[in-house]
């Protein structure tokens, strides 16, 4: 049999017919729901008279709208609560798990996915939201679709698909103290800028990803989308069953052997093709943070702002310097010397237990520096209390964080949490687009120890130079 | 869905590259929970200065181009995230069709779903359409889906590709979901399969 990849193995087990043109109808295993994208899309099926066709494969949470202060008086926005109500309602009328903002379970649809065994190996993954690309850490195909998609997911558990190409990325080697999987992930993109995989799947391989933890790989496979790929993979091993062994909805008993062993058999076949094939030496990946308004816009730590003249055509020349206006950014000021406003501690991209703890390492027994604002949102409410058992909030709060309720916040400020025009925050999330944390808001990308070093001295700062 | 065959119409030409799902449509319109009036919200902050006026810079504020159906951006146009409201907000500003050497994969899915057609051509093509573009209110546009061409006001005609599945579509009007739920027989032997083959699939409630 020819040799194939990881992601053609879970096409081709998914695959329910294909028309003459090749165009694939796709059986969905799992189905996340969040209140922004989903409204419209059950309003849909009722207007068609039409019902969800496997209730028990679809999840829904609210994250985006909600605030991250008490909530139990209710939401004050009337905007923000009518979408809210609107996902409670549908999920009841047509029969859909949900967890409500009071929940425990609550959190941000892809940290709750995993966390609660939802994602498994092997499955195929949808949501109405583009970094539904983090599942793929699992070693499920896992991407992002539109709101007509949801609804024709909930109507028929099915995507009509084309299949995408194939890339591999390798990482080999070993990391050097204070890189992490964010900073691996931005360096990516740094690499193959942010359509470097469009109309891919991305595999991501090599020892320096396989020694990464699950929350590690999470973080690596969520920003798969800002490199332009529909989704990122890593092949499940020992680390992904362990992470998922005991977990509510995962498998038991003699369904967790069987599903252990058909894991097993997940990975790319040597000599499988790839069309394309990218290779980064871990050892030569530094701490690396944002400068611009792409995630592409990517330098190490130990740099300066660059000279948009210096871009090699007329286009990116054009779009560096209006990212260094609305940055509010010289050229060749050293990226160390940049003040910051704001830390954003939190997000799909950076919200789980390992995150935080790196946050209380780097932070513990500091004080965030004078007139910072820094902020720390877990990804869940499993998250929060896990880190509240394991003395990590009190540590935060003791150096001057706040410590929030969880849900996506300021990584998108759809609800109060938000950036004024011209601040500027160091932040764990993954989009620095403009006027992505609130107009006018300048954002820099980084690592949650770069967020942590940024909070405590002021400006960004190189992790690695902090005693 | 509607169905598209032809259109003739301005286009505004747009001269950025990774223009994202933010700038299409920003976060404070995607609390709405129906999909009609998201055109007042389009390019707003391109669009409107901080006290809600419009910009004389922008494009599509400009007599020539306020009634465009076509828009042309620079590579890797939609970027960002799966927000269909950009989809919504485009249609319901009246642009019908995007040009643009690439485009993020959700943002192009989800303007088929909507009766919008997207058109990938190379780059000096759409520099060449983008330069037709400026001449303003005269310069009319025409696509004809059936023969895959845009004929740009001075005659000439870029050919494009699509696939055929969303052709058919496009062209016919299909409403997808309809289509699929026809297939029910082979969803539920592809479910009756993985059943047999896979229990562990079925999560634990
Ligand atoms: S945390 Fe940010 S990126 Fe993640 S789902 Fe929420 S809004 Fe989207």
């Amino acid at each position: 049999m020819a040799a194939t990849t990881l992601y053609d193995k879970i096409w081709n087990a998914h695959v329910v017919s294909t028309e003459p043109d090749g165009t694939c109808l796709i059986y969905i295993d799992r189905h996340l729901v969040h209140e922004v994208t989903s409204a419209q899309a059950f309003e849909g099926l009722r207007n068609a008279n039409r019902k969800v066709r496997r209730p028990e494969l679809t999840l829904a949470v609210v994250d985006h709208n909600i605030p991250t202060t008490d909530r139990s008086k209710g939401i004050d926005d009337p905007e923000s609560k009518l979408q809210v109500t609107t996902l409670r309602d549908n999920t009841s009328e047509f029969g859909v798990e949900y967890y409500n903002e009071l929940d425990e379970r609550q959190g941000i649809v892809h940290i709750i996915g995993p966390e609660q065994g939802f994602t498994l190996p092997g499955t195929t993954v949808v949501c109405g939201d583009s970094h539904t690309a983090t599942h793929g850490a699992f070693g499920a195909l896992a991407h992002g679709i539109g709101t007509s998609e949801v609804e024709h997911v909930l109507a028929s558990q099915t995507l009509v698909q084309n299949k995408s190409k194939n890339m591999l990325v390798q990482v080999n080697g070993k990391l050097a103290a204070g890189v992490t999987a964010k900073d691996i992930t931005l360096a990516i993109i740094g690499e193959t800028g942010t359509a470097g995989g469009t109309g891919h799947v991305i595999e991501y391989s090599g020892d320096a990803i396989r020694s990464l933890s699950m929350e590690g790989r999470m973080t690596l496979c969520n920003m798969a989308i800002e490199g332009g790929a529909r989704a990122g993979l890593v092949a499940p091993d020992e680390t992904t069953f362990a992470y998922l062994k005991g977990r509510p909805k995962s498998p038991t008993g003699a369904d967790w052997d069987a599903a252990v062993a058909y894991w097993k058999t997940l990975k790319s076949d040597e000599g499988a093709h790839f069309d394309k094939i990218l290779t980064l030496d871990a050892s030569k990946i530094q701490p690396v943070v944002t400068w611009g308004t792409s995630p592409e816009d990517v330098l190490p730590i130990t740099a300066s702002v660059p000279d948009p003249m210096s871009f090699e055509n007329e286009q990116k020349q054009a779009s560096a310097k209006r990212a260094l206006e609305y940055m509010g950014l010289t050229p060749g000021t050293a990226l160390t010397d940049i003040p910051i406003d704001k830390v954003f501690i939190g997000s799909c991209t950076n919200g789980r237990i390992e995150d935080l703890r790196e946050v209380a390492r780097i932070a513990g027994g500091k004080k965030v520096a004078d007139g910072v604002h820094a902020m720390v949102v877990p990804g869940s409410g499993l998250v929060k209390k896990q880190a509240e058992q394991e003395g990590i909030a009190d540590v935060l709060l003791e150096a001057g964080f706040e410590w929030r309720e969880p849900g996506c916040s300021m990584c998108l400020g759809m609800n109060p949490d938000r950036l004024e025009p011209g601040e500027r925050c160091a932040s764990t999330s993954n989009r620095n687009f403009e006027g992505r944390q609130g107009h006018g808001g300048r954002t820099h990308l980084v690592s949650p120890a770069m967020a942590a070093a940024a909070a405590v001295t002021g400006r960004l700062t190189d992790v690695r130079t902090l005693g | 869905m509607k169905a598209m065959k032809e259109l003739t119409g301005v286009a505004a030409a747009l001269r950025m590259i990774n223009i994202d799902t933010d700038m299409i449509i920003p976060k404070q319109y995607l609390k709405t929970i129906v999909r009609s009036g998201l055109g007042k919200g389009l390019f707003h902050a391109l669009r409107y200065d901080d006290n809600g006026n419009d910009r004389d810079d922008f494009v599509l504020n400009q007599e020539a181009y306020k009634n465009s159906k076509i828009l042309i951006g620079g590579d890797n146009f939609g970027c960002g995230s799966s927000r269909e409201h950009a989809a919504w907000a485009l249609d319901d500003f009246g642009i019908k069709c995007v040009i643009a050497p690439s485009f993020s994969d959700i943002f192009y899915n989800n303007a088929f779903k909507n009766g919008m057609l997207l058109i990938r051509l190379p780059e000096d093509q759409v520099e060449d359409l983008m330069r037709q573009a400026e001449y303003g209110s005269n310069a009319q546009f025409s696509i004809d889906l059936e023969a895959q061409t845009v004929t740009t006001p001075d005659g000439n005609t870029h050919s494009f590709d699509i696939d055929p599945h969303r052709k058919h579509c496009l062209l016919n009007g299909l409403d997808e979901i309809a289509l699929t739920l026809d297939k029910g027989e082979a969803i539920d032997g592809f479910e009756a399969r993985q059943q047999q083959a896979h229990a562990w699939l079925t999560p634990a409630t």
